[in-house]
């Protein structure tokens, strides 16, 4: 099965990154744009286990290395 | 005598240039440790010197924070061991969790590479005892993720345990907004664990330790670990 995993930055951390897209979508004649975050998706294809051992492993994944958690909130599902 | 070791992980490109410093300045042989390795030798200092270890992928210094050679030097500094960390060094020290909060993308998003004026916050610690508290020095940056954040909660803890080393500033010792170049939280440059004895900072001392080099301001970092070596030993 895969999991499909949201890294996001929490808020009140700045995201530049975030903002020079925003600027560049203004740029280019976009309008309304309030906020723009960059984030990461991450697909990882796990096998031979149940759906709930799989949520423990991934939730241990995200915490010991995707996710930075001083700075980024994570989320995923999984699908067959 | 100093034996100090420097860990040398794929993308590593600084680890040749501490290396030369730290021999120059103490007259002892420095060990080479490849990140592959299971346990880094008897150390009085480990380095994590500068450079783009595995690309950089994921987020900087997460991958090498795990890599094989990480378990034994995070082992050997909650032992006491004292711990070097410069630009991704201090990048990997804070993904392993040997020091607080994460070094982000800098503000203006360039690669900053150029000296900086960066004023002394303590003296106490392993490595800078060789410089007097509020001093002014000049170093060299050179980073693209250097923006110093962590909580507010953090911060404070920081700086209420003296654990603020070095901090942005101009040539006159100011500390402002306009003087810190990436954008890192309170200017922060480098920090210690509450111990003093791991330090991570993004200026390269070893790129400043001889007049040949154009300054000589970063050579007391190895000075400071040399004696403070030495004294633990006496």
């Amino acid at each position: 099965m895969k999991a499909r995993i949201k890294i996001t930055l929490k808020a009140g951390v700045l995201d530049p990154q975030g903002k020079a897209i925003q600027n560049a979508l203004g740029a280019l004649g976009f309008e309304g744009v309030n906020d723009v975050r960059q984030g990461k998706y991450i697909e990882v294809d796990v096998a031979g286990m149940s759906e709930e051992k799989a949520r423990a492993e991934v939730d241990r994944m995200c915490r010991d290395l995707l996710a930075n958690t001083v700075i980024e909130n994570y989320s995923y599902e999984l699908a067959p | 005598m100093l034996r100090a070791s420097v860990i040398v992980f794929p993308g590593s490109n600084c680890d040749r240039d501490v290396k030369t410093a730290l021999e120059a300045i103490t007259g002892f042989p420095v060990k080479m440790v490849w990140h592959g390795d299971a346990s880094v030798p008897a150390s009085d200092l480990i380095v994590l010197p500068g450079g783009f270890s595995y690309g950089d992928y994921l987020r900087c210094g997460a991958m090498a924070a795990h890599s094989p050679i990480m378990r034994d030097v995070i082992a050997k500094a909650k032992a006491g061991t004292p711990v070097l960390g410069i630009c991704n060094g201090f990048q990997i020290l804070c993904e392993s969790g040997l020091l607080p909060g994460v070094l982000m993308r800098n503000a203006s998003l360039r690669f900053i590479c150029r000296d900086v004026h960066l004023k002394v916050e303590t003296d106490k610690t392993f490595f800078t005892s060789c410089y007097r508290k509020g001093e002014v020095i000049r170093v060299p940056i050179a980073h693209a993720e250097g923006n110093y954040f962590a909580d507010a909660e953090t911060l404070d803890r920081l700086e209420g345990e003296g654990q603020v080393v070095f901090r942005y500033s101009d040539g006159e010792g100011n500390v402002s907004a306009e003087t810190s170049p990436n954008g890192a939280q309170r200017n922060i440059a480098g920090i210690t664990d509450s111990k003093g004895r791991i330090l991570g900072m993004m200026p390269h001392p070893e790129r400043l330790y001889e007049k040949m080099l154009g300054g000589t301001d970063g050579r007391r970092i190895f000075e400071s670990a040399l004696l403070s070596a030495v004294a633990a030993m006496s």
